[in-house]
């Protein structure tokens, strides 16, 4: 099954790496990782999307608090949170069809244009992984030529509040 | 980068200049830990500290060695021997990573130990400066943690931090990397009393609900046995959990690492369990209906296949270490936290119970001890005696005849690690000191010389084999230098013994590159050091020797000339259980 950690660790150099080394080291897979900072700039927040069963989850988040540095491991997953991952996609679409089709897309996914030139645009779009993929999927056919995403990060959320966008979507 | 050449070649002359260099504050803070001892080799990028240490050589002592992994094995010695932290000083590059194995070692088996390593200037970081080595990206992952020092004002926290991190929970050895331009700077020195970063450190009490639970399962178990490990050694619980088995009457077996942590001569204790442990305790552990698991980590050469590993137990798991448990087996109840705590706390729940509840509890037992003597009669543990060779075997038997059970052993790794763990029957924490989890050969020699200079009044043997000892022999330099009068006996059988008898059993007896029988002649290498040199060929011979060599003052070598293909039995094959154990 798939789990997002939250790792909150002392923001010094090397940290993540031992994070990354930690989780090589015991063969866990990462699927998608990102880094910044939490609500305390000395704190890092690392995300990292993993996959495996609940042993194997409870045992990553242990290994990963005996770290000196890590102050605090969640599996977000486990509890009402929200999660994001924000894509830059490049689609070559000249003035024309193509370009309309491109546009609808990015107003039906609530995405953006972020640079326009005569032959390519730069769209950008967030959501969960399936929006996100869906999205990327229905652009291919007019011809994508570059995808950079930047992996989940999460957050909690009080348990009580309905995910805005999922009632959106 | 011109401020930084000023700093290390002319200071500015300034008030600057009356404060402490990086190095000072490092030997201060060494001495504020109650570091007496460090094991050591110079080298470029670590001058200044040298320079200090020289200083300071009355409050500190500094060992010399002949190679770094001498110096961290040496450290492991002093550490395991004593509980305090061992001390380790080697320099860049090449100084960094001969002392990997013994980190690494360190690490696998828990060991106190603060190992400082210098570094190319921090403006050379990067370079491939001469000397250059990234130690802390290569020990990363060997280490509970371990540090680049950027700033000498840094110093003083990390040393603090370095020594708290190495002691508590489990303990483990931790780097701290010094580069050569912050042991010459000049800086504010502060003693530190606190740890910027504690929460990492502290294990959470016992639950006291678990434990509880754990004793009435215990209470009420039919067939249990008590596997421990080195984690009773490192907590000191002997005394707990000797007071404890008594009062139920429980199975103990221990690991090899747990050897020592109850007396191996007690009636109670069924032997080592595992690949080389006894038929009864292996026996037991399969057919127990509760597993009490302190202070253990469910090596694979415990528990073999784990799928058929103690299959109708329930498995109550106690550990200092959270990420132990779970990580091979999962228990049915799980206490992370401090074994001798729990042991404590197991007992306070024994006091509250009536007699009578105890005598049933024990009773109920009867027929499961029968079962076990059983097992103990069917396969001691045994060997073929000769006449005209002699058996590893009897020289162990022989040695602790001679020693009246009271010495220190270390060992390498290998048949004659083996050998001891069965024959030597050890009654004390701290009186094997052995490489477990890593499985170092070379460790025995230098670890005897580190629990030596520990323990001056105490007889300490390295057993080794001969292909282990011509690892690290040139330590024995070190044993002379230092008048550290280490006894050496090499189980010397001309073959990597261990790998031959794996090719023997489970390779058709195709002896690849295992012979080794070009060796130098070891009474002329003992006395080539300064060390006396001792040989026994013949069964007559041992024990005239072997008291001969025991009986010397100084730093004493035995060459003693074994059978040459002897098997350690029992053996589990790697990824069987217990069933499939071959006795002979």
């Amino acid at each position: 099954m798939r789990h997002t950690l939250s790792i909150i660790v002392a923001d010094e150099p090397g940290e993540l790496s031992r994070i990354v080394g930690l989780f090589s080291a015991r063969g866990f897979n990462i699927e998608t990782l990102s880094v910044g900072e939490s609500l305390d700039p000395r704190w890092s927040r690392v995300t990292i999307v993993t996959r495996g069963d609940d042993r194997t989850i409870h045992q990553i988040v242990k290994q990963c608090e005996r770290l000196a540095r890590v102050r605090e491991v969640q599996d977000v997953t486990t509890r009402p949170h929200i999660e994001r991952e924000m894509a830059l996609i490049t689609v070559s679409a000249s003035a024309g069809a193509d370009r309309q089709e491109v546009l609808s897309l990015v107003s039906v996914f609530r995405a953006k244009v972020v640079d326009i030139s005569h032959t390519q645009l730069i769209v950008e779009a967030s959501g969960n992984k399936e929006k996100v993929d869906t999205f990327i999927e229905l652009l291919r056919p007019i011809g994508v030529t570059d995808i950079t995403r930047t992996g989940y990060i999460a957050i909690n959320r009080l348990a009580a509040q309905p995910d805005i966008e999922r009632i959106a979507s | 980068m011109v401020a930084q050449q000023q700093t290390i070649n002319e200071p500015l002359r300034s008030a600057a200049q009356d404060l402490p260099t990086g190095a000072e504050m490092l030997v201060e803070a060494l001495v504020h830990e109650g570091v007496d001892a460090i094991f050591g080799y110079p080298g470029g990028a670590v001058l200044h500290i040298y320079d200090e240490l020289w200083r300071a050589r009355d409050r500190i002592t500094h060992y010399l060695v002949r190679h770094e992994q001498g110096a961290v094995h040496m450290a492991e010695g002093y550490a395991r021997a004593t509980g305090r932290v061992g001390v380790v000083l080697v320099t860049s590059g090449p100084g960094a990573t001969n002392a990997v194995t013994g980190i690494a070692n360190a690490y696998m088996d828990s060991t106190l130990l603060v190992v400082i390593t210098g570094q190319v200037p921090k403006h050379l970081i990067g370079t491939d400066a001469f000397q250059e080595v990234d130690t802390v990206g290569i020990t990363r992952p060997c280490v509970k943690h371990n540090y680049l020092v950027r700033e000498a004002r840094d110093l003083p926290a990390i040393v603090r931090e370095a020594f708290h991190l190495a002691r508590s929970g489990r303990p483990g050895p931790v780097v701290i990397d010094i580069p050569k331009d912050v042991s010459a700077a000049r800086s504010n020195y502060s003693r530190l009393d606190h740890v910027s970063f504690p929460f990492s450190a502290e294990s959470a009490p016992v639950n006291e609900d678990s434990a509880q639970q754990a004793f009435e399962l215990i209470l009420g178990a039919k067939r249990p046995v008590l596997y421990i490990g080195g984690g009773i050694t490192n907590s000191g619980a002997f005394d707990g959990l000797l007071a404890f088995a008594e009062s139920l009457r429980l199975p103990v077996t221990p690991t090899l690492m747990g050897l020592g942590g109850f007396p191996s001569s007690h009636p109670l204790c069924l032997g080592m369990l595992g690949m080389h442990g006894t038929y009864a305790a292996n026996m037991a552990v399969a057919e127990s209906d509760l597993l009490v698991a302190l202070g253990v980590r469910f090596d694979d050469r415990v528990t073999g296949k784990l799928a058929t590993f103690a299959p109708q137990a329930s498995i109550i798991h106690v550990d200092i270490d959270p990420a132990n448990i779970g990580k091979n087996v999962a228990p049915s109840l799980a206490l992370a936290g401090d074994v001798k705590q729990a042991l404590d706390r197991f007992l306070l729940l024994v006091l509250q119970q009536s007699d009578e509840e105890l005598r049933a509890s024990v009773q109920a037992r009867e027929p499961w001890w029968d079962q076990i003597r059983n097992w103990q009669r069917q396969q001691p543990l045994r060997f073929t005696g000769s006449q005209d060779q002699i058996k590893p075997q009897t020289v162990i038997r022989e040695l602790h005849r001679l020693t009246g059970g009271e010495a220190l052993v270390t060992t390498d790794v290998g048949q004659h690690q083996m050998w001891v763990a069965q024959f030597y029957p050890f009654t004390k924490s701290r009186q094997l000191i052995t490489s477990g989890g890593l499985g170092t050969m070379g460790f025995g020699l230098p670890a005897a010389i580190g629990a030596q200079l520990a323990l001056p009044e105490q007889l300490v043997i390295a057993v080794v084999g001969d292909g282990g000892f011509q690892m690290t022999n040139q330590e024995l330099a070190t044993a002379v230098q230092y008048g550290l009068p280490v006894k050496i006996l090499i189980m010397n059988n001309g073959y990597l013994g261990m790998v031959r008898q794996w090719q023997e059993m489970f390779y058709d007896r195709t002896y690849s590159e295992v012979d080794i029988s070009v060796a130098p002649d070891f009474v002329k290498l003992a006395e080539a050091y300064g060390a006396a040199g001792f040989r026994a060929e013949r069964p007559a011979e041992l024990r005239s020797v072997l008291k001969a060599a025991l009986e010397h003052k100084g730093v004493a070598v035995v060459d003693i000339v074994v059978t040459k293909e002897e098997n350690v039995f029992p053996i589990v094959p790697a990824g069987a259980n217990a069933r499939d154990m071959i006795t002979q």
